[in-house]
């Protein structure tokens, strides 16, 4: 028996689809409107120009081919490093986590820079290689290559599958796999039958992100690419943006959200069958303690150290030693505002500015986000229909959501052009699907045998959400909270609408300070990437402590 | 307790988005990105009028147009300031400005008055896209300058330069435009023709300014890319002295402003049509013709003051140099070709 909706609190859970129809498809609607009907009669000939012309439907190939490439490369990786991080304690493990998503808040012109300071052609690689072999040229030639960009991709997404995956698999108890260990399954058995069937919703979950996420990459392709490689996000910026062509740009729009709801619908349904009651219980956490094991475990360290920590390091190493010698003084002059500008703040200014909308989007994004997980998962069959809608804010350009919100939010009560709020409202838009995607997995696992219980035993259905709901939903909420706020620190188009100093956030510093020709801006802006993290990973602690003091240990 | 702490913030959220009304006593002045200048002068500015001044920033010049088109009938600003000339047909095409004629504008250059007596824009400032190099690797090298656009096909530049796509970048179309104007669009030997030789000498093209000058131009001294030629702005070298850790040693870049070789970007503000404070809109105007504005110009956007009678900063006076003869195409035919343009120039680098 499915639970239905019941009771006073119903129309809660109507809140993300208001927030969703007011904030995403009223504004995209009333933007299409104007494109597509310019002359008041509706005129679709942009479309018969995609498919006729074989410019744009190879740009759409291009698109789902990198992205097939760099979702299957991200899911393959992340895997392995899933199941470690589920199956052992290990000294630094929530470090180790933390660090895995900070490539996600930094601007694509650092990351790029950072690439090239390790894969160039002068890079730390091609210098060790040539030392090491007596070598006159750079063995590796990865600038502006397809690989280059799905390294990117992996550098980027592999958090969002690992900490989906790991946070999934470690709340599972640990009965299933002792029961079949003590009927004589071997390792292979354990994989087979147990392990990757009950990872499959997570992995699904996992990598419809990382899918949407590099079907829509705009700066990586574009930075690390080259212009050779175009996909329709780029396309959709210069039709709609450069040559102003909005028929086009809508449709083109259209195109790709179309096929982003195409492939979330397939997606949902093959969810739909994987119903897991799994009783919550021990987790599955021990210390390495086998040979094999402890391979296991430094294998997976080496390789996430190789992949997403040597090129933050390398930023760092950048940031600090000027000419060779230890300098701080790129740091130092953060605190400042060199040319007292109206909008140039002095760059510290701005953390506090992004600390703020991220707290505001976390909270937002996280209650929005447990109301949408329950309207999916308790509405029946309506309620699964909604579930591919939250995703598709991910699937829009950012210039024609911009465009959307400058042509439909302009009057009173709802004239957002020009306030700050544009900016946490754009940001939870982003964010909820995040939440959802990691709240979903343990929601459907939660087993309902526990809150029938509660339920006969007298308890409401705030008792029953309270004691029995959120803490087993914990660990799945707290993943989907660091992903709202590192979405909200990273982000920077949002920002740009909007007027008032508050809106000066770091990524935009980093950007005015990349866009400013001169050595001392260049480190500035390299000194400000590395305060990002540092504000993020204190932002990813607290939200850790918060689950813990919050929902208690489980 | 958690819900309804959030159900009150989103709740008081919504209320503080509906009270957020535009004064009419405020200015509000819509621009890009890279609109930089001292507050002080904002500040002598607001007490002098009583008006408060509010700056929204719109994105990149391209989106910022682009956006003042979409709200033409309920415009978010009075003022509207960084219209370039690759963008302001689009703009004027699209009726989005009031006639104003500044009194001011007898001290602008005669250069950049409007043509015909259509005051819907008013110049403010200009910039020329022209090449930059790395001065010690030419020095190095003992290679001389490229003196001209077509040198650049020469053997022994190649591998050399780095330039921008003008489908995603400024200075790309701005570059671009200058090849348009130099080579033509018909004849034998055209602009395609000149960037199809230029491909042949091992041009690298990338998506923006940013990735171009720090992530490939070669600059002694900075652990930065491999290629000592960039297609930047002539105000390039003295921005780098400018924020350069070491003001005193001088110049590390320089600017080749050889005729034909540069494109000019002027800067225009035109005062939005039904905008809520028209008087301020002009007052701002004049401001921005004003001595102490046009002053502040080169020290915080880098661009030039369109007014002959003002005194560049001294880092600007010693270390920039203004082309004498740059290219210019008309806005009209930029407005009516650049996707053409653009679209065939794709196909011969991607091709």
């Amino acid at each position: 028996m499915r639970r239905r909706i019941r009771g006073s609190g119903a129309w809660l859970f109507l809140l993300p689809l208001l927030f969703l129809s007011l904030f995403y498809f009223y504004p995209l609607l009333s933007l299409f409107d104007i494109s597509l009907r310019p002359a008041g009669a509706l005129d679709l000939s942009a479309f018969l120009r995609i498919v006729e012309s074989d410019y744009y439907l190879g740009t759409l190939l291009f698109t789902v081919y990198q992205a097939l490439l760099s979702t299957t490369a991200t899911l393959l990786l992340a895997l392995p490093c899933a199941f470690v991080f589920a199956r052992f304690r290990f000294r630094g493990r929530s470090l180790l986590l933390s660090l895995a998503t900070l490539p996600f808040v930094l601007p694509t012109v650092v990351v790029a820079l950072a690439f090239a300071t390790l894969l160039g052609e002068d890079g730390l690689l091609n210098d060790a290689l040539r030392a090491l072999f007596s070598l006159d040229y750079a063995p590796v030639q990865l600038e502006r290559t397809l690989p280059l960009i799905i390294i990117a991709h992996v550098f980027y997404n592999f958090a969002v599958a690992l900490r989906i995956m790991s946070g999934y698999w470690s709340s599972m108890g640990a009965a299933a796999e002792e029961a079949a260990r003590c009927l004589g399954a071997d390792e292979w058995a354990l994989w087979r039958d147990i392990r990757l069937p009950l990872i499959r919703p997570a992995l699904l979950s996992a990598g419809a992100l990382v899918f949407i996420f590099c079907f829509t990459s705009f700066g990586v392709i574009l930075i690390l690419g080259g212009i050779r490689f175009a996909t329709l996000e780029v396309q959709i910026y210069y039709q709609a943006v450069s040559i102003f062509n909005l028929p086009m740009a809508a449709a083109l729009s259209i195109v790709q959200i179309l096929s982003m709801l195409a492939m979330m619908a397939l997606y949902t349904r093959s969810q739909k069958r994987l119903r897991l009651d799994l009783a919550s219980g021990a987790t599955l956490a021990k210390p390495a303690r086998s040979a094999l094991e402890k391979l296991a475990l430094a294998a997976c360290v080496g390789f996430m150290a190789l992949l997403l920590f040597s090129p933050l390091l390398a930023l760092l190493w950048r940031s600090i030693f000027v000419g060779g010698a230890l300098d701080l003084r790129n740091y130092a002059s953060l605190a400042e505002s060199s040319r007292g500008s109206l909008l140039f703040i002095a760059p510290l200014e701005s953390i506090f500015n992004s600390l703020r909308f991220a707290a505001l989007t976390t909270g937002a994004a996280v209650f929005l986000g447990l109301c949408a997980a329950y309207l999916i998962e308790r509405g029946g069959r309506l309620g699964r229909l909604f579930d591919p809608l939250f995703m598709l804010p991910l699937a829009t350009s950012a210039v024609t959501l911009g465009f959307g919100f400058i042509v439909a939010l302009d009057e009173p009560p709802l004239n957002l052009r020009a306030s700050w709020l544009i900016i946490p409202i754009a940001h939870t838009l982003v964010a909820l699907p995040f939440v959802l995607r990691s709240v979903l997995p343990s929601l459907r696992a939660l087993p309902p045998s526990l809150r029938e219980a509660a339920a006969l035993l007298g308890a409401r259905p705030q008792t029953v959400f309270r004691t029995i709901d959120l803490p087993l939903l914990g660990r799945g909420i707290a993943v989907g909270a660091t992903f709202a706020f590192t979405v909200s620190m990273g982000e920077f188009g949002a920002s740009l609408f909007v007027a008032q100093r508050e809106s000066v956030t770091m990524p935009v510093v980093i950007y005015r300070l990349i866009g400013d020709p001169g050595n001392a801006s260049y480190r500035q802006a390299l000194a400000m990437s590395v305060v990002l993290m540092l504000a993020c990973a204190c932002g990813f602690s607290l939200i850790e402590r918060l689950r813990v003091a919050g929902v208690g240990e489980f | 307790m958690f819900i309804k702490a959030v159900l009150s913030m989103l709740i008081a959220l919504v209320i503080a988005g509906g009270a957020f009304a535009q004064e009419s006593d405020s200015l509000v002045v819509m621009t890009h990105d890279s609109f930089a200048v001292p507050e002080a002068l904002l500040e002598a500015f607001e007490d002098q009028t009583g008006v408060a001044v509010e700056v929204l920033r719109a994105g990149d010049a391209g989106t910022m147009v682009n956006t003042a088109i979409l709200s033409v009938n309920n415009p978010l600003a009075d003022v509207l300031y960084g219209v370039d000339n690759t963008f302001l047909s689009r703009a004027l095409n699209a009726d989005i400005f009031a006639e104003y004629e500044s009194p001011a504008l007898e001290f602008v250059q005669e250069a950049f008055l409007p043509a015909d007596e259509d005051y819907r824009v008013t110049p403010v400032d200009f910039g020329d896209v022209c090449l930059n190099y790395d001065i010690a690797t030419f020095e190095d090298l003992e290679l001389s300058l490229p003196e001209s656009l077509i040198a650049l096909t020469d053997e022994a530049y190649r591998g050399l330069l780095v330039a921008q796509s003008p489908a995603t970048s400024s200075p790309g179309l701005a570059f671009l435009l200058a090849t348009v104007a130099e080579f033509g669009v018909d004849g034998d030997y055209d602009y395609l023709d000149f960037w199809s030789d230029l491909r042949e000498n091992d041009v690298l093209v990338v998506d923006g300014w940013s990735d171009a000058y720090y992530g490939e131009f070669k600059v002694t001294g900075r652990d930065s890319g491999s290629r000592p030629l960039v297609v930047s702005y002539a105000s390039s070298p003295p921005a780098e002295v400018l924020f350069s850790e070491n003001p005193e040693a001088g110049a590390i870049t320089g600017a080749i402003v050889a005729d034909g070789a540069c494109f000019r970007q002027v800067e225009y503000v035109g005062l939005l049509a039904g905008a809520a404070n028209e008087t301020a809109a002009r007052q701002f105007v004049d401001f921005m013709l004003s001595p102490a504005f046009q002053e502040a110009l080169p020290l915080n956007m880098f661009v030039y003051p369109v007014r002959a009678d003002v005194d560049l900063p001294e880092v600007f006076a010693e270390h920039s140099q203004i082309p004498e003869n740059p290219a210019w195409v008309d806005p009209a035919d930029i407005e009516a070709h650049r996707e053409a343009w653009i679209q065939a120039w794709l196909e011969v680098m991607l091709s």
